[in-house]
């Protein structure tokens, strides 16, 4: 039996040529199609990747030519010219051990260390399992390949810190008053990206959000959308003596917020921090508020430069990361053979369930 | 402290409960010897220098096990862990662990008066501690460079939450020591007396300017600080004229 994997990425194919694969394509489809005794698809946005394991060796065209009919492009492949290939890569044995140990752990993934490829490996473990398509062989693969996420996550900071601004944000705003859902929220222009960071910041359970709009229309329906209110916008300066947050991103020329204006209107909130979300392009808050005593003053500049620190803190983390994964690399290819070699002395036919995989076959 | 610093420099620092464990076995190890010293003397083991900063070594680890879980403060450890240190290495390096030549009379309010301070005192290290955490924390947000550390301090509200009731705990002990030194039968100092009761006004001042909202948090965390040096400095100078008499 082979273990393989056969697949594209956002490493090898751009999005036009991903959404070729981007088909309904069932495990068992696969499994009929091309001859494999146990596959699983994983397909996210940013790859399409078959995991196999089969008796016979089954071509990477066999594989393409089974995704791209099941996703309706089959002409595509039979009348392609020789160099538009679709760019495949192909890993067998432990090459495929260690691929899906990375890309479980998101080390492969395109925001280094992002966590949710592990819940979609997870599902498409869950659709392969549940429709037969999945036996003990891919069984043993993918649970081992859990167990080194879960590793590579608690023992490296691969994880650490938030890599989109909007996320960075929120991660801020968490970071200064703990617990969101004492928080005011005022949402000053009703722009997308302050509708996104809003949405953020619900999510994480800030409940008393305020916006405020020149056009106090699309006030309204954004207060509608997050659940808050619409202030009118002559009022909004006088919100920041009770607010906590301040997302702005007005079309405002001149700034809106300066050292001379907000200052004392903190006089009456001293012992409370103001959280001012920036990201209005020009810039709505005079920087030099952030000297304030209390006031933390963030633009899109600084987000984006916290979410390239924490990018590179990830990415600082690989090194340690592929230690762990090679260490259960050799670890799995280990615990094969010695399966291989107990089961030789207990049993002539082990059954399916429990047949050991061959070291020759990784 | 250690692991915390090689994690902390590796970048791969984990919340794990190893501050706290560490810490715990230092406080068994402490307990033991204030208990075996206590029972050699006969009362409370503060009698000389040496055994004033063990003993105030001890309080600072029995209040961070007392704060630390309740605040989810595991790296409040690697910080407090430098101080139990340096307290207890400058205890055991410097000769100041001299025996009075005549056993000491027990007398209750004395001991009551002294150990009741130097708990206080663990409170306001503690304080002092956690003001570092915020003023770490706090330059980082304001600089927007956000460090491996910066991930696992708590909130900065949690922070100042944590300073103000070590700080209030602090001045309540703080006080019943200084009501219960009038209460021990010795003439008491009056440089020392003057210098105690400057020690509680800053702390008041402290207490008071948050409660009305008259400092800003920034502040109050620099304070303690600021507070807790003078402090250190006061139980080193009342600990060492006490010694001088007996001092050859």
């Amino acid at each position: 039996m082979n273990l393989f994997c056969v697949g594209l990425s956002h490493h090898t194919a751009n999005v036009e040529t991903r959404e070729r694969f981007a088909g309904h394509t069932e495990p068992d489809c696969i499994l009929r199609s091309a001859g494999c005794a146990e596959a699983l698809l994983l397909r996210t946005c940013n790859r399409v990747e078959v995991y196999g394991a089969s008796a016979r060796r089954v071509s990477t065209d066999e594989i393409a030519r089974c995704l791209m009919h099941e996703a309706g492009s089959v002409s595509a492949i039979t009348d392609r010219p020789h160099s538009e290939a679709p760019p495949f890569y192909r890993y067998e044995g432990g090459k495929c051990v260690q691929h899906l140990f990375r890309v479980a752990s998101g080390l492969d993934s395109m925001v280094v260390g992002e966590t949710e490829i592990l819940g979609q490996t997870k599902k498409a473990y869950e659709r392969a399992r549940a429709s037969g398509a999945a036996g003990p062989y891919l069984h043993r693969l993918f649970q081992r390949a859990f167990r080194v996420a879960k590793q590579v996550r608690t023992h490296t900071e691969i994880t650490r810190g938030s890599v989109s601004v909007g996320s960075v944000a929120v991660d801020l705003a968490h970071r200064i008053f703990g617990q969101l859902s004492n928080c005011k929220v005022l949402v000053l222009g009703a722009g997308e990206t302050s509708e996104r960071t809003a949405r953020a910041l619900v999510s994480r359970g800030a409940s008393d959000l305020r916006v405020s709009n020149r056009s106090s229309d699309r006030a309204h329906d954004l207060a509608q959308l997050v659940g808050g209110r619409a202030i009118p916008f002559e009022e909004w300066p006088e919100q920041c003596r009770e607010i906590d947050i301040l997302i702005t991103s007005t079309s405002s020329e001149t700034p809106l917020l300066t050292l001379a204006n907000l200052e004392p209107m903190l006089r009456d909130r001293i012992d409370r921090p103001l959280f001012i979300i920036d990201i209005a392009v020009p810039r709505d808050v005079d920087p030099e508020v952030n000297e304030l005593d209390g006031v933390y003053l963030y633009d899109i500049d600084s987000l984006q430069s916290v979410a390239e620190q924490s990018l590179a803190l990830r990415r600082q983390q690989i090194a340690a990361a592929e230690t762990i994964i090679a260490e259960h690399v050799a670890d799995f290819v280990d615990s094969i053979s010695r399966g291989l070699h107990r089961a030789s002395k207990t049993s002539e036919h082990p059954s399916v369930g429990e047949a050991p995989l061959r070291t020759s076959e990784l | 402290m250690v692991h915390t610093v090689v994690e902390l420099r590796a970048g791969v620092f984990r919340p794990v409960r190893f501050n706290f464990f560490a810490v715990g076995l230092g406080f068994i190890f402490q307990t033991a010897f204030l208990s075996m010293r206590g029972h050699a003397l006969g009362r409370c083991p503060i009698t000389n220098l040496f055994e004033v900063f063990i003993f105030l070594a001890w309080s600072v680890a029995a209040i961070y096990m007392l704060v630390g879980p309740g605040y989810r403060l595991s790296l409040m450890g690697a910080f407090t862990a430098p101080l139990v240190v340096v307290l207890q290495v400058f205890a055991l390096i410097a000769p100041i662990d001299i025996r009075h030549p005549v056993k000491l009379p027990a007398n209750p309010w004395l001991e009551f008066h002294a150990s009741i301070s130097l708990v206080a005192y663990g409170a306001f290290a503690l304080a002092c501690i956690a003001g570092v955490m915020y003023l770490v924390q706090e330059r980082q947000l304001k600089t927007h460079q956000l460090h491996s550390i910066f991930y696992h301090l708590p909130p900065l509200s949690d922070l100042f939450a944590a300073i103000t009731r070590l700080l209030w705990w602090g001045f309540v002990l703080y006080t019943l020591g200084i009501v219960s030194g009038f209460f021990t039968g010795h003439p008491l100092p009056r440089l020392q007396v003057v210098a105690a009761i400057a020690v509680w006004l800053l702390y008041a001042a402290i207490l008071q300017g948050q409660h009305l909202r008259r400092l800003a948090p920034k502040r109050v965390a620099a304070l303690c600080i600021i507070g807790f040096s003078a402090a250190l400095t006061l139980l080193w100078g009342i600990t060492f004229t006490a010694q001088m008499p007996s001092l050859p």
